[in-house]
């Protein structure tokens, strides 16, 4: 994958509050990462953990609570309207739910012509839509027969695909890609994941992939950052995540995959309890009541996402000893 | 087989009648369970996976459903045959069921203590007072403590509901239970808690059942047995270890490569092209013959009977046919 130095996009400190009846939701609690010019980095976690709120917030589909995210080195949180504008052609979003994301009246050839029809040449030049809209099927692997087709005729992998061509028309060079393939069943997930990839190679795309499943995150990310209550617990590249992972709660998330294999002995960690709700959290560690080496420090302190070596980072107070 | 199964499929076809023709939802399907076995039923969505477990159970909504063909023996005796009477005494007591999705399977105006209650006695003549003290039993069991007994369903999280939904599900300790994609609904850490807890009860209890997946990995970790199935059909039937190690029908082969691997780097996966058939529509031949890519000529006008790999492991493709056919001579 050719992936510069380059940082396109730099998040520091985000913050994202929700006011709820009991408090404060904390979905997106001080996150920092980039994302280098056509690279993938991976955001998984579980649900509530903050990666859909982190990917919205990222692109200002939420209004963040503090911090900034630059992009061309330029701080997108302070842009006016005019401005959000010109940003919004750089950066798209791929939905995860291909059923209720694309307007069920329109075609396919409607629902891929309007975001272009927000440019002022394609709504001039009628014939440069068409061609431009076919072009783009084209690239999403859609059959131009299905271009007067409506979203209901579709099955779940088509309809992705027209969710891909629409935030590809615009030539982004970011795509913010929200559980693009959880509702997919696994062959249809190959073919849109290896479209993905494909995309990406041929146009120099830079993805930001939010999803559950680790093996698909693996397969398709350079980088992993791994979130936990709104935090990010453990960032490094795919490699070292899978071969050594740090903290506690990317073991669990680990070792908690089922193997589709037989005859392998493993030992499992199966946390206790569930994930515990976001809101008004206590000081220290937030995964601390679920963590089997849970010590008192972690339950006063709570642990910095810091350098531990290569490209690793970990937030855990014991990651110098769980080597 | 010198051993009677709990439950025998022979030769089943269901079908659905809709505005835009009839759904062969399931065609010629033939399945065994023994005792304590637990069989994986893997497929993608539409493959008729469910729409078996709903026939079974004698749950199939007629009209639009029909069952066309076939019997089902549960213990010796034809789940189609019997009256609505006699299947209401089996049901929960003898097979019972664990639905997708925990939200909403269970009664939301109703104390999670009393719907367990609801099913014990419905089957056993017992006191209320006993009965609670069994509710009580079966949640800790499940892991849930005994207090909870007397809060409702929105009060609980997906995991916990699951285990509710379990704890109903194992009330009368039936024989053997149908587990609609139990986890498919969960996270990752909780499916590997739930999952723990239904190896556990397995294990403890020697109950048969029947899991419903499309999850490969799950079927590795807790089934003895798995049918694979496309377009309403077993198109493949083995222990776990033929299957993992040796799968024979490219559908199933497919299915395998087109999942990303956590322990091996690829930079592609492999795709099974195109799409699963159109459920109304009826493919002349081998009904995965236009996405195979091992495709022959007689795929493509004759359907494929069933081919024994070995005494446990059939399949259902002409490449194989022709190889006993070498073995013969």
């Amino acid at each position: 994958m050719s992936n510069s130095n380059e940082k396109l996009v730099e998040v520091r400190h985000l913050k994202k509050y929700f006011k709820v009846s009991k408090g404060l939701l904390h979905a997106v609690d001080d996150v920092s990462f980039y994302i280098n010019r056509g690279e993938t980095l991976g955001l998984v976690g579980e649900s509530g953990c903050g990666k859909s709120t982190t990917g919205r917030t990222l692109i200002r589909l939420l209004e963040a609570d503090g911090g900034e995210v630059n992009f061309h080195g330029e701080n997108i949180l302070s842009l006016d309207k005019k401005q959000m504008k010109k940003f919004r052609e750089n950066v798209q979003m791929v939905f995860q739910d291909p059923y209720s994301c694309l307007n069920p009246r329109l075609s396919v050839f409607d629902l891929i012509a309007e975001p272009l029809t927000n440019m002022e040449e394609y709504r001039r030049d009628k014939k440069k839509l068409d061609a431009r809209v076919r072009e783009l099927m084209d690239v999403a692997g859609l059959s131009r027969r299905l271009i007067n087709v409506y979203p209901h005729e579709l099955d779940g992998g088509r309809r992705q695909r027209v969710g891909i061509a629409r935030a590809l028309s615009v030539n982004p060079e970011f795509i913010v890609l929200d559980e693009p393939v959880s509702a997919l069943d696994v062959c249809i997930q190959a073919q849109i994941i290896n479209l993905l990839k494909r995309l990406q190679q041929e146009l120099n795309l830079t993805y930001l992939f939010i999803s559950h499943d680790l093996s698909v995150v693996k397969h398709i990310s350079n980088r992993i950052g791994v979130m936990y209550l709104g935090k990010i617990v453990e960032l490094s590249d795919y490699q070292t995540i899978f071969a050594s992972p740090r903290h506690p709660y990317t073991k669990a998330l680990l070792s908690a995959i089922p193997i589709p294999k037989v005859g392998i002995d493993r030992d499992q960690i199966i946390l206790s309890g569930d994930v515990p709700s976001p809101v008004n959290l206590p000081g220290g560690c937030r995964f601390a009541g679920r963590c089997p080496y849970v010590t008192e420090r972690c339950r006063q302190e709570e642990p910095k996402l810091e350098h531990v070596g290569g490209n690793q980072f970990v937030a855990c107070h014991l990651a110098e000893e769980n080597k | 087989m010198g051993e009677q199964n709990l439950l025998d499929i022979k030769n089943l076809s269901v079908e659905y009648k809709t505005e835009d023709g009839i759904v062969y939802a399931v065609n010629e399907l033939n399945m065994e369970i023994g005792h304590k076995e637990t069989l994986g039923f893997v497929g993608e969505t539409g493959a008729g996976k469910t729409t078996t477990a709903m026939t079974i159970m004698g749950l199939l909504p007629t009209p639009p459903g029909k069952v066309t063909s076939g019997e089902i023996l549960f213990d010796g005796r034809d789940m189609l045959k019997i009256g609505d009477k006699e299947r209401r005494g089996i049901l929960g007591e003898e097979i019972s069921i664990i639905f997708q999705d925990p939200m909403t399977s269970l009664n939301p105006s109703m104390k999670v203590g009393d719907q367990i209650v609801e099913m014990i006695r419905l089957h056993k003549t017992i006191s209320k007072k006993d009965a609670m003290e069994e509710a009580d039993r079966l949640l800790e069991m499940v892991g849930i403590r005994r207090e909870r007994a007397n809060d409702y369903p929105h009060q609980f999280s997906g995991g916990m509901k699951q285990r509710v939904v379990i704890a109903i599900a194992l009330a009368c300790q039936p024989k053997l239970i149908i587990a609609d994609e139990p986890t498919t609904a969960l996270d990752v850490t909780i499916q590997a808690q739930v999952m723990n807890l239904i190896k556990g009860f397995k294990e403890k209890l020697g109950t048969s059942m029947i899991l419903i997946t499309h999850d490969l990995g799950i079927v590795a970790e807790i089934c003895d047995k798995v049918a694979i199935m496309y377009a309403g059909q077993v198109v493949e039937y083995a222990d776990v270890e033929g299957i993992y190690l040796n799968p024979c029908h490219p559908y199933t082969k497919g299915l395998f490569n087109s999942i990303p691997k956590l322990d091996t780097e690829e930079e592609w996966l492999e795709e099974i092209h195109g799409l699963p058939p159109e459920p109304t529509e009826r493919i002349e031949g081998c009904s995965f013959s236009p996405r195979c890519p091992n495709c022959m000529k007689i795929c493509k006008h004759k359907k494929p009977g069933i081919t024994y790999i070995d005494d446990r492991h059939y399949v259902r493709c002409f490449l194989y046919e022709n190889q006993e056919v070498k073995a013969d001579e």
